[in-house]
C-alpha cells in the first residue's frame, strides 16, 4: 500500500499540540486579558466593568514604573554582565586553558561555572538569603571576623538590596553563556586563527577580529533568551526580598503576583501581566527583526 | 606534548584566576554542605563559616520529620518523568507535521509556539488556577503535568522542526516506495535518526520541570502534591526553623538534580548547543 497522500492527515499529527496550546496558553491568555478590563477580587466576588480603567491606573502607578525600572537592572544582571564575562571566560577556557593545560581541566572548570544553572531556584534562593543575611550570614560573619564592625544589611537596606539580588542573579546566570559560547567556539574553523597568527595577530586581536564575529549567532540567542528571562524574573525576588525593603526590589512579575494572591486585586494583576506580555513580545520581535536585518547586510 | 611543554608564569596566573572564580562559584555550595552537618547549638555558637565541632545528621532527621520528603521526591520524579517523555513525544509528532509534512501555515504555527515559550506565566496563572479547580486537578500532580507537557512541547516542536528539515529526502522517499505509511516512517526512520536530539530534549525537560517554581507553587498548595523545591520553600516561610535544618533540606533538594546532571553531563553539553536555538 502506498503512503496516504491526503492533505488532511498531516493535521492529525498537529491536533494534540493545537488542542493543548489552546487549552493551556491561548484560552488562559485571552481570559487574563478579559479579566484586565474588570475590577474583581477573585472567587465568588462580583465582576465590575472598568474598561481601560485598570490600564490608566497602571500608567500612573508609581510602583509599576519602579518595577519596570528594576527590570532594567535585571537585564544588566542577567544579560549584560554574564554575557560579557561569559564570552571572555569561554574564550579563555577554550583557547587558552584548553590548549595549554588540557581539555579535562577546561571541562571541569566549565562544569563548575554551570552548576548554579541546574539548581532549583528555591534552593538557590535559600542559600543566598542566608549567605546575605545581616545577622548570621556568611558574608557578614566573615567581614566581622576581619574587623568590620558595622557590616552592611545586604537585603534590608533599600539602597543596597537591588544590587545584592543582582549579585545572586549574575552567579546564577553565568554558566549559561559560558557553556553556549564554548560550544560555539568549537565550531569556528581553526584555519582562521592560524592565518591570523601568521599575520602576527596576538591573542587579544584574534579574540576581537575572529572570535566575536564568528560566534554572533550564539551571541544573539544568549542575549535574546536572557533578555526575555530578565523581564520575567520572579522567584529570586519572592524568595530573597519579597519586593522589599520599601518596594525597592519590586519587578513586574512580582507586582502581578502580589496583586493576584496577596491583595486580591485580580483585575489589576491581570492588567500588569498583560502589559508585561506585550512588552516581552515587543522586545523579542524587535530583536528578531534586527537580527534578520543584520544577517542580510552581513 | 602539551604536558611536556613548560608553562609560562602568565599561563599559571590565568589558570589561577579561573580556579579562583570556580571557588567563588562553588562557595555557596560549600557553605551549604559545611552547615548541613552541624548541630543547631554548634551553629549558634560557631556561626556559619566555622568548621563543625562534630558531624551530625540531626538536621537531616529534623527536615525529614517536618517534610514528607519521600512523598515530595516521588511527586517530583513522577511529574518530571511524565513531562519529559510526554513533552518530547508530543513535540516529535507535531514537528513531524511541520518539518517533514510542511503543512500550510507552518511558519505561523512555529511563530505562535515560539510566543508560547516566551509568554510570562503570570499572564496564564489565574485562568489556569480556575481551570485546575474546575477539572478537579488542582492540588494534584496532573495539573502541573498537563501544563508543562504542553509548554515544553511547544519549545520542543520549534527545535525539532528545524532538525527534521535536515533529514535527507531520499531516506523518506525510499521508505515511501517500500510502502511505509506516514506513521511507520515516523517510528522506523525519523525516530532512530533523531534519537540523540530526543535524548537531549528528555534530559532538559526533566531538569527544567523539576526546577519549575511559579506554576507549581500556585497549583500545588497541598503538602501531599508538592514537589521537592516547593516543599522546601513552603517550609522556609515558617520562622521557627533552624538554619541547619534548612541547609540539610536544601542539600537534599539539590542532590537529585546534581546526580542527574552528573549522569547526563555528556548529553547536556551537547544539548546546550541544541537548546541554543531556543
Amino acid at each position: 500500500m502506498p503512503a496516504k497522500k491526503g492533505s488532511g492527515s498531516w493535521w492529525l499529527y498537529l491536533l494534540p499540540i493545537l488542542i493543548g496550546f489552546t487549552a493551556i496558553v491561548l484560552i488562559p491568555f485571552v481570559v487574563n486579558v478579559v479579566f484586565s478590563f474588570f475590577r474583581w477580587k477573585g472567587g465568588m466576588a462580583p465582576f465590575r466593568w472598568e474598561g481601560f480603567g485598570n490600564y490608566t491606573a497602571l500608567f500612573s502607578d508609581e510602583n509599576f514604573w519602579m518595577s519596570f525600572r528594576n527590570s532594567i537592572f535585571m537585564i544588566i544582571a542577567i544579560v549584560v554582565i554574564p554575557t560579557m564575562i561569559g564570552i571572555l571566560l569561554a574564550a579563555v577556557l577554550y583557547d587558552y586553558i584548553g590548549k595549554r593545560f588540557g581539555s579535562r581541566i577546561a571541562a571541569f572548570l566549565r562544569a563548575t561555572y554551570y552548576l548554579p544553572q541546574i539548581l532549583p531556584i528555591a534552593v538557590a534562593g535559600f542559600i543566598w538569603s542566608w549567605v546575605l543575611d545581616s545577622g548570621n550570614g556568611s558574608i557578614n560573619t566573615f567581614l566581622q571576623s576581619i574587623g568590620v564592625s558595622d557590616p552592611p544589611d545586604w537585603l534590608g537596606d533599600p539602597d543596597l538590596a537591588l544590587y545584592s539580588v543582582m549579585l545572586m542573579l549574575v552567579w546564577l546566570q553565568i554558566g549559561y553563556p559560558v557553556v553556549i559560547f564554548i560550544a560555539a567556539l568549537s565550531r569556528v574553523d581553526p584555519e582562521l586563527y592560524e592565518a591570523a597568527e601568521l599575520d602576527g595577530a596576538g591573542w587579544w586581536r584574534q579574540f576581537a577580529a575572529i572570535t566575536i564575529p564568528q560566534i554572533r549567532p550564539e551571541l544573539f540567542i544568549v542575549v535574546l533568551t536572557a533578555t526575555v528571562g530578565a523581564l520575567k524574573v520572579f522567584a529570586p525576588i519572592l524568595i530573597l526580598t519579597g519586593g522589599g525593603p520599601e518596594g525597592s526590589t519590586v519587578v513586574p512579575s512580582y507586582y502581578a503576583y502580589r496583586n493576584f494572591f496577596e491583595l486580591s486585586q485580580v483585575g489589576y494583576g491581570s492588567t500588569i501581566a498583560t502589559v508585561m506580555s506585550v512588552v516581552i513580545f515587543a522586545v523579542a520581535a524587535v530583536m528578531l527583526v534586527w537580527q534578520r536585518r543584520s544577517e542580510r547586510s552581513a | 606534548m602539551h604536558a611536556l611543554k613548560k608553562h609560562t608564569p602568565m599561563q599559571w596566573v590565568v589558570l589561577g584566576l579561573c580556579g579562583l572564580f570556580a571557588v567563588l562559584m562553588l562557595a555557596p555550595f560549600l557553605l551549604l554542605v559545611l552547615n548541613a552537618f552541624k548541630s543547631g547549638a554548634d551553629y549558634s555558637s560557631g556561626g556559619p563559616i566555622a568548621w563543625p565541632k562534630s558531624f551530625t545528621l540531626d538536621a537531616f532527621r529534623d527536615y525529614m520529620s517536618m517534610v514528607d520528603f519521600p512523598r515530595a521526591l516521588w511527586n517530583s520524579i513522577l511529574i518530571s518523568t511524565v513531562v519529559a517523555f510526554a513533552g518530547t513525544g508530543l513535540a516529535l509528532i507535531s514537528a513531524y507535521a511541520i518539518g517533514i509534512g510542511r503543512v500550510k501555515g507552518s511558519a505561523v504555527i512555529l511563530a505562535v509556539l515560539l510566543l508560547a515559550t516566551m509568554v510570562p506565566h503570570e499572564a496564564l496563572i489565574y485562568p489556569l488556577f480556575y481551570g485546575a479547580q474546575e477539572t478537579g486537578t488542582f492540588n494534584t500532580v496532573w495539573s502541573v503535568i498537563i501544563i508543562f507537557t504542553v509548554l515544553q512541547a511547544a519549545f520542543g516542536t520549534y527545535l525539532l522542526s528545524s532538525v527534521m528539515s535536515t533529514v535527507p529526502k531520499e531516506l523518506l522517499d525510499a521508505a515511501g516506495i517500500d510502502g511505509a505509511g506516514r506513521w511507520t516512517i515516523l517510528w522506523k526512520i525519523i525516530l532512530p535518526v533523531l534519537r540523540p536530539t530526543l535524548a537531549v530534549l528528555v534530559v532538559f525537560f526533566f531538569i527544567w520541570t523539576w526546577n519549575e517554581f511559579y506554576i507549581p507553587v500556585v497549583l500545588l498548595a497541598d503538602a501531599s502534591s508538592q514537589t521537592v523545591p516547593i516543599a522546601l520553600s513552603t517550609l522556609r516561610g515558617q520562622h521557627s526553623i533552624d538554619i541547619t535544618t534548612l541547609n540539610a533540606g536544601s542539600l537534599l533538594s539539590l542532590l537529585p538534580t546534581l546526580v542527574f546532571f552528573l549522569i547526563f553531563q555528556r548529553t547536556l553539553s551537547h544539548g546546550v548547543t541544541a537548546g541554543s536555538i531556543k
